[in-house]
């Protein structure tokens, strides 16, 4: 039974990895932009929502209204006045511009809010627990579950069922003949990066609840993200999903041998997938 | 002839040269004001500045001080504090200290907060035989990750804090007649606190098992896991009441909810590291009351400093007057290193001679704000203990306090509260 709960409480974990890695997986897919600033990102979505939440009396949860849009615009308004010029045919410029990112946002957030751990308080729902048969679900996990499910389903649909993922779609395949049939390529990318953070925003919440986050927590955030990515398959949502459970279970079930392999063994797993499959387990089709 | 007296010329111009640092030097006591230079490591920004946050704090009283100039043998010396921030990073640590010693040319180099500032400064000062002082880092990673040998110990390197021992006899103290039942459950990370901890043969174990106390470690798991649900499943079915380890916050954090979720409600829950700050146990909301924590330091400790004369309290007052935030345990130990190097330099036969320096810091025996420093009363060579008690985080007012619930460790300190059960 306890490897039965092993898995599941892995399993619910990976729906917090899925929504670290659906942000980056996007951007990837859109314009090819590895955002090594992303896990800071995060963590700087969880100040947001620790401002606001405070400021304000809200419920963390109900912040989102507030933290979503927030950080939407400032990725929208970071594409467009920062990376949109570091944008082409080379993928380090703006890979490195995104690197100085992070090392900015790590400096502002201890200027600003010093080097203390916060924790964002969501009240009796933290530990709120239901019981199923001999296993006990927090009712927190269960719900970052149901949303990480949520926003792939979201995106998934935005994606392949409205004119922005067509463009979207289009400026990935090619950005000239895109560009030519009358695309705003500065404008798709602004978009892509304001869904990308909206995503990134909720993860942010979702990770203050869960545990204490403090200026320097993104970096050990972004390995997780970038290896759900991987294992999921690059630019499939679905499978970033997958990715982030795979790698979930990976870890509680390396711990349920011993602690030490925890994280070891997501990392295992992670490379056994891309020794075997590099481009992960569920390639895009027409990608 | 002429080739051979070019040779001669530069001859005595290089030796001149290479002596002049040395001459130089030796000027300075001649000087109008003499000055000494003190270089301070301290992780100013990072995961670990909270250890630094009241530097300015103590800095600023510090150097009002010591622009009275201090006095040896008769002559007002005048002491410069050169502070440089090691970023929390070891590989940092180590570069500021050999700037320091370098560029700086400093006579006496200091250093604080955990091993990864203390023991990265204390090997490039053992490197360059510059004289450096130390705190805040339990003794037993200060020592012996830095390759320390118990018979001969160090030449240029001094420590004072408390260590794993006191921790361990402190730690059973409190929870001793407090009505948890005697089964523990250890959280230790691999990490070199961590590994120390829950050392069979030197960690908490060993005495555990002499105390009668059942403990469960299912053990070392990985710094900022995301997931504590198999040490909880471990610890349920081992019936634990009492929970203890060394944990960063953030794995604290995550281990704390995740027990609630779980149903797992332990009486008492001690754990070193994570529970230093009240930011930390602020941020748990009202799952923090009730927490415990090794303590080093407070407002109420009997001592005061032998530099400035402010007690512990006033020290504690002020910082939280200047800052608007709650007292920390490094603010007391902060003020001591410094209170330390005022005393060696004013007790130091000859501040020229780094030997001198050396032997002044080995013959100290000060009473400073943390308790009593000798290094010729500690466990090994080079290290010297201060006193270490336990406390528990309890409701004051609007606000938490850490509370002193035990002093068996150190009876000159007394007791605020008295230890309450969880839940």
């Amino acid at each position: 039974m306890d490897w039965i709960n092993a898995i599941i409480q892995g399993a619910l974990l990976g729906g917090l990895y899925a929504m670290f890695a659906a942000g980056l997986s996007l951007i990837f897919g859109v314009m090819r932009l590895v955002n090594i600033a992303h896990g800071d990102l995060i963590v700087l979505s969880a100040y947001v929502a620790l401002t606001t939440s405070v400021g304000l009396g809200l419920n963390p949860l109900l912040a989102l209204v507030i933290v979503v849009p927030v950080m939407a615009g400032f990725g929208y308004a970071l594409q467009r006045l920062v990376l949109n010029r570091t944008m082409g045919d080379d993928l380090l410029p703006p890979l490195l511009v995104t690197f100085g990112l992070s090392i900015i946002i790590q400096n502002a957030l201890l200027m600003g809010y010093s080097a203390d751990p916060q924790k964002l308080q969501a009240g009796p729902i933290e530990t709120a627990s239901v019981n199923l048969g001999p296993i006990t679900l927090g009712v927190m996990p269960v719900m970052v579950f149901a949303i990480a499910v949520a926003v792939i389903a979201g995106l998934q649909w935005m994606f392949y069922r409205t004119a922005l993922g067509r463009a979207f779609r289009a400026t990935s395949d090619r950005q000239d003949i895109a560009q030519l049939m009358g695309l705003n390529r500065a404008h798709v990318f602004g978009l892509a990066m304001a869904l990308s953070l909206a995503v990134t925003a909720i993860a942010g919440v979702f990770l203050g609840i869960r545990t204490s986050f403090d200026p320097a927590a993104g970096a050990s955030r972004l390995i997780f993200g970038f290896e759900a990515v991987i294992i999921g398959g690059l630019g499939n949502l679905w499978g970033t999903l997958w990715g982030g459970i795979i790698l979930g279970v990976a870890q509680t079930l390396g711990a349920k041998i011993n602690p030490g392999y925890q994280i070891l063994a997501g990392h295992i797993v992670f490379l056994l997938i891309l020794a075997v499959r590099p481009r992960g387990l569920f390639p895009r089709m027409d990608g | 002839m002429l080739k051979n007296l070019e040779r001669r010329h530069f001859l005595t111009g290089g030796a001149a040269l290479l002596a002049a640092p040395a001459i130089l030097r030796a000027t300075r006591a001649y000087a109008q004001v003499p000055v000494l230079r003190v270089g301070h490591v301290s992780p100013v920004t990072g995961p670990l500045a909270g250890f630094a946050e009241a530097d300015n704090y103590i800095l600023q009283a510090i150097s009002e001080r010591f622009g009275q100039g201090i006095e040896n043998n008769g002559k007002a010396w005048q002491v410069e504090i050169v502070s440089k921030d090691s970023q929390s990073n070891p590989n940092r640590a180590a570069e500021v200290a050999s700037e320091l010693i370098l560029d700086d040319e400093v006579d006496i180099i200091v250093a604080a907060s955990t091993p990864d500032t203390v023991n990265p400064v204390s090997d490039q000062a053992e490197l360059n035989e510059i004289p450096c002082i130390t705190t805040d880092c339990p003794w037993q990673p200060y020592f012996f990750e830095r390759g320390g040998d118990p018979a001969g110990g160090f030449d240029y390197t001094y420590h004072f804090f408390w260590g794993l021992e006191d921790v361990i006899v402190a730690f059973l103290a409190m929870w001793d007649g407090a009505g948890a039942a005697k089964t523990v459950g250890g959280l230790f990370p691999n990490d070199a606190d961590g590994n120390a901890w829950g050392d069979a043969e030197l960690g908490l174990p060993k005495p555990l098992a002499e105390a009668g106390y059942a403990l469960t470690d299912p053990g070392r798991y990985q710094p900022m896991s995301d997931d504590f649900s198999n040490q909880i499943s471990a610890f349920k079915a081992a019936g634990c009441e009492i929970v203890t380890g060394n944990m960063i916050p953030p794995d604290f954090a995550t281990f704390w909810s995740q027990a609630a979720q779980q149903g797992f409600n332990p009486k008492i829950v001690t754990i070193g590291k994570a529970l230093l700050f009240p930011s930390v146990v602020e941020g748990l909301g009202d799952r923090g009351i009730g927490l415990s924590s090794e303590l080093w330091w407070s407002p109420s400790h009997p001592f005061s400093s032998s530099l400035t004369g402010i007690s512990s309290a006033d020290l504690a007052a002020g910082y939280t007057q200047a800052s608007g935030r709650p007292w920390t345990q490094p603010i007391g130990f902060k003020h001591a290193l410094f209170e330390v190097v005022a005393d060696v330099i004013a007790r130091t036969e000859d501040l020229e001679d780094s030997a001198a320096i050396l032997a002044a810091i080995a013959g100290t025996d000060l009473e400073t704000i943390v308790g009593p420093v000798n290094w010729s009363t500690g466990p090994v060579r080079n290290v010297t203990k201060t006193p270490l008690v336990a406390g528990q985080w309890q409701r004051e007012g609007d606000g938490i306090d850490l509370k002193i619930v035990t002093n068996a460790t150190a009876p000159d300190i007394p007791v605020t509260g008295e230890l309450q059960l969880l839940g």
